[in-house]
């Protein structure tokens, strides 16, 4: 069985009105922009205490993050199971879901996998040092014009524009 | 002044973040070869789909305020911690350009069928325990260069939000407009169709 030719993606411009829009919406209703990397965080702290319970009640960073409720009782988790859940019924209604390994095509998957792991860590070093990560200090911060988010995506296109002339061979 | 709520439901941000989702994964942003893609210059994508949100949103914020919809001091504005911010961001830019995302465009990834963006997803928690194991070592660098609380380029500046944001179109339109010469070069933008193998 051959699977349905995938639909195309929509037109940048289309997506940044959409994206903005919602960004708006977010802003207008909750006061906040939208976010992911603060559920990553937070799911990392009650792993932490589930696993190492003294270690995470002694440290001064992770102990921030432990919720009475759970992980699960924010908004940013709410939030971004809504991303999921978005991601995961667009794909399927425009024919582009695929179980994969997304890879250059000279590049192995457990080269690939490796590779993933590794700019895994350095975004959960990253994001935790900026306070933010693209969507919630970049585009957030952006659309309320601060300071500190133009200084994040200057660095951040910089860096990834530097690194990949080296990184490029990963990709093509 | 009506805006923002004071209580949002749960149920209202889970609606938000499915938009969020459907526009991120329509753009394409669930591909880590199309996000590395804008890293080569060689599909502008994210740099356009961003620009035109952050313009579409900062437009908007700025005429409710004025009008008197949406109480503006309300909105949650970052303190700038100018050095820890950029070392932050530029880990991110190399994170992206090595593992193909960031926190936001994994979760699109994991939910279209990608198994690399679930590795990824492993390593950022890897990447936050060991701030956290070192935290004491990184306390220098996590709060310098700290600004002004609430400090945005208008009050940086003390130009009118409006220019600012007349600035950043002018910046857009000129990233659209000089893109096209990037994107007809070499491969080209990546399609849906580009990643099925």
């Amino acid at each position: 069985m051959t699977k349905p030719t995938p639909r195309n993606f929509l037109s940048p411009l289309i997506v940044g009105f959409g994206l903005g829009g919602t960004l708006y919406l977010s802003f207008l209703l909750t006061g906040h922009g939208l976010g992911a990397y603060g559920f990553f965080r937070d799911l990392t702290a009650s792993m932490a205490s589930w696993v190492k319970p003294f270690w995470t009640a002694e440290n001064t960073f992770l102990l921030t993050f432990l919720y009475e409720d759970g992980p699960l009782s924010t908004w940013i988790a709410w939030e971004v199971a809504g991303i999921g859940v978005g991601a995961l019924a667009g794909s399927l209604a425009a024919h582009r879901f695929r179980f994969k390994i997304e890879r250059g095509p000279r590049t192995s998957s457990a080269t690939r996998l490796v590779f993933a792991v590794f700019g895994g860590v350095l975004t959960g070093l990253g994001a935790t040092l900026a306070r933010g990560c693209t969507s919630g200090l970049g585009l957030s911060g952006g659309a309320v014009l601060s300071a500190g988010a133009f200084v994040f995506l200057v660095a951040f296109f910089l860096a990834g524009v530097l690194v990949s002339t080296f990184s490029k061979r990963l990709w093509r | 002044m009506t805006f923002p709520l004071e209580h949002p439901s749960l149920w209202l941000i889970l609606g938000l973040g499915i938009l969020f989702g459907v526009f991120l994964e329509a753009g394409g942003l669930g591909s880590p070869r199309k996000l590395v893609a804008q890293l080569n210059m060689r599909d502008w994508t994210v740099f356009k789909v961003m620009f035109t949100a952050i313009v579409v949103a900062a437009g908007a914020l700025l005429v409710s305020e004025q009008v008197g919809l949406l109480a503006g001091a309300q909105l949650k504005v970052q303190t700038p911690f100018y050095w820890a911010m950029a070392a932050g961001g530029a880990l991110l830019g190399i994170g992206m350009a090595v593992g193909g995302y960031c926190p936001g465009t994994a979760v699109v990834g994991l939910l279209t069928g990608r198994l690399d963006a679930l590795f990824f997803i492993v390593g950022m928690v890897g990447g936050v325990l060991i701030f956290a194991n070192y935290c004491d070592a990184f306390q220098g660098l996590f709060f310098a260069g700290m600004g002004n609380e609430r400090e945005t380029l208008a009050s940086l500046s003390s130009l009118p939000g409006w220019l600012i944001l007349l600035g950043l179109v002018a910046l857009a339109w000129a990233g659209f407009h000089f893109s096209a010469q990037f994107e007809s070069r070499g491969d080209g933008v990546i399609e849906a169709k580009n990643l099925t193998d």
